[in-house]
């Protein structure tokens, strides 16, 4: 990216035109700027409220207190409703784990299929899985509902899984089949000569060479299974087994006016994975959205 | 489900530009060709296998289900009654459904043109090289992944209640709403506003798509005298007409399903499940309120169809509309 910073003028002979176009990089800058606060505000806001009285919080438009205060942060070791805070984030992190690891290796499986296999109804079956990129998921909450319950798998974590373990997310495998069909045909072509099934070519040469778009649908996959809120909401009915989002609308609900600022803090710190994942890796993130929009 | 990257393919066929180098080097024996075929038929259902299995078990059959549910009244304790179209009726005549009808299409058709325009505004800005463009991309694209969070959403909340910063900053100019959260009127905008701020992820779309267009385009519109928003009306929009389409296709199919900030912001205890006055309650609130709160499952899945009925109709109608102004350049793309 860095390279697209460096413009193509200023030669010599350009001093006239950059100083010119001063002006017009000028509100360039300025105009990125004021967005930026605008997208910035809120997270800087709950920064900034989470060390600052309850009180204080929702009416002082100074973004940082004065005097800065631990206790909202020191307040959460109590945990909500008995149940330490520790128990919620392990929760998500092994729902966020599990569906990771299911995404990677199922999606991956049916890409292979689509993009490299010619197998009688691969025309007819990849219409249908785009066809569920467009479904309303909520056609399936009752009725998968009913089905989980029938099979006693309420308040636990299946219904929240298996659907990862069986390729249903159609967005990882369309991004994985657009890698695939990109990659030179030669070196599976060469490998089939050699002799190699096509368990050989899937692990050995088309699953190291389609690492990018591994490694943004597991991160995508983690935030996402981190962020959801109605999965859960519907499937789990014991504290101790909520994830953190759950855990917060609980704190919500629960102690939320006694503890504003307790509220706030948790709110931020469930928000840290995320903003790490989207530190350590935005440009495979960034990468995989505009390539979702075009063909790859 | 509400997440930030769900986001669609524009649609294409699986590979059939390579498949005609698919054999070796001299010409097979007809048995030998349908022995191979064969073998490639296993091949592939073996690799496909997860996938069939989760679309019958939890797409498929589900959606059978659903469909003989809507006709139900299905309580999940007792077996479901057939009661053939009374859910349909019962949902049609109930003010409180029409109400989660208004506020969702209205929340569809305000939020998803402003932050359609705000992406693709803020994208053509982003398109010129300058020092930090790369920057500012990703920070602008952050919103994306964590506006569908409760976090955010209890954020939200806070930032658009009585005598906080939006309130305080409405009364400078002499109006004085007390809060947009507070107000059942109100309320759902400040859920337009959470969406339009997450208008990073089309605005990636729009950018990679603006990165495409030829420059000599515009440099010959430069010569022949064109103006800067001539260009844009005549060369760039049409240019990226095929990501236009595919961010309105996507943004307003999800913008139907939004769900958990409209139930976290509108406050979601009990009864009062969508906001004060049912201010947020959206329309899967509204399932979620009869299917999960009032047990009502054959009704909720009546709701459900309607739903999917709709976004196919939208579906339908965009793609329908494609041909007038969306222009695909030759080569079949």
């Amino acid at each position: 990216m860095s390279a697209q910073a460096t413009d193509v003028t200023p030669a010599p002979s350009a001093k006239g035109a950059l100083r010119r176009r001063l002006p017009g990089s000028l509100a360039w800058h300025l105009g990125s700027l004021a967005i930026l606060a605008v997208i910035l505000y809120p997270v800087i806001w709950v920064i900034g409220g989470s060390f600052k009285e309850s009180g204080d919080i929702v009416g002082s438009l100074d973004l940082f207190p004065g005097d800065p205060i631990l206790s909202n942060y020191t307040s959460l070791t109590d945990g909500i409703a008995d149940i330490s805070i520790s128990t919620f984030f392990f929760n998500s992190l092994l729902l966020a784990v599990g569906s990771v690891i299911g995404i990677v290796v199922s999606c991956s499986l049916t890409a292979y299929a689509f993009a490299k296999i010619r197998f009688a109804g691969r025309n007819l079956l990849f219409t249908l899985m785009i066809g569920t990129l467009l479904l309303p998921y909520h056609v399936l909450l009752i009725p998968q509902y009913v089905l989980f319950r029938n099979m006693d798998m309420i308040n636990t974590y299946t219904p929240l899984l298996l659907g990862k373990y069986l390729a249903t997310e159609a967005f990882f495998v369309f991004l994985m089949v657009q890698f695939m069909r990109n990659l030179p045909r030669e070196l599976d072509e060469a490998a089939r000569l050699d002799g190699c099934g096509h368990f050989r070519i899937y692990w050995s040469i088309v699953l190291p060479l389609c690492r990018p778009a591994l490694i943004t649908s597991a991160i995508f996959t983690f935030i996402n299974s981190w962020n959801d809120f109605m999965g859960p909401l519907i499937y789990l009915n014991e504290p101790g087994k909520y994830t953190v989002s759950l855990g917060l609308k609980m704190f919500v609900d629960q102690e939320g006016l006694a503890n504003y600022g307790g509220m706030i803090a948790m709110s931020l710190v469930a928000l840290l994975p995320v903003l790490a994942f989207f530190l350590a890796f935005q440009r495979y993130l960034i990468d995989g959205m505009a390539t979702s929009g075009l063909k790859g | 489900m509400g997440n930030a990257v769900t986001h669609a393919p524009a649609m294409e066929g699986p590979a059939t530009d390579s498949e005609p180098r698919h054999g070796p080097v001299k010409p097979p024996r007809p048995a030998e060709l349908k022995r191979r075929g064969r073998r490639e038929n296993l091949a592939g259902y073996l690799f496909m296998s997860p996938w069939i299995a989760g679309f019958l078990l939890l797409t498929a059959g589900p959606m059978v289900a659903s469909l003989y549910f809507a006709f139900t009244d299905y309580n999940l304790f007792d077996a479901p009654r057939w009661i053939g179209l009374d859910n349909f009726s019962e949902m049609f005549g109930d003010p409180r459904w029409r109400h989660s009808v208004q506020v969702t299409l209205w929340y569809v058709v305000v939020g998803t043109p402003i932050k359609l325009v705000a992406a693709l505004g803020v994208a053509l800005l982003l398109a010129q090289k300058r020092r930090g463009q790369a920057f500012y991309r990703a920070a602008f694209y952050a919103p994306s992944l964590i506006g569908a969070s409760v976090s955010v959403a209890i954020v939200w909340k806070a930032i658009f209640s009585d005598d906080a910063v939006v309130d305080r900053t409405q009364r400078l100019f002499g109006i004085d709403a007390g809060g947009w959260t507070g107000d059942p009127d109100l309320i759902i905008y400040s859920l337009v506003a959470l969406t339009v701020w997450q208008f990073g992820a089309p605005m990636v779309i729009f950018l990679a798509g603006l990165k495409q267009v030829p420059r000599e385009l515009y440099e010959a519109a430069d010569v022949d005298g064109a103006g800067k928003l001539r260009q844009f009306w005549n060369i760039t929009l049409p240019m990226i007409s095929p990501v236009l389409f595919f961010n309105v296709l996507l943004e307003t199919i999800h913008s139907f399903q939004i769900f958990s900030s409209a139930y976290i912001v509108g406050g979601g205890a009990g009864g009062n499940a969508c906001g004060p006055a049912d201010g947020t309650m959206v329309y899967t609130c509204y399932l979620y309120v009869q299917g999960f709160e009032n047990s009502r499952m054959g009704l909720a899945s009546a709701m459900a169809w309607m739903l999917l009925v709709a976004v196919a109709l939208v579906t339908a109608v965009l793609f329908w509309s494609q041909k007038r102004w969306v222009h695909y350049e030759e080569g079949g793309r």
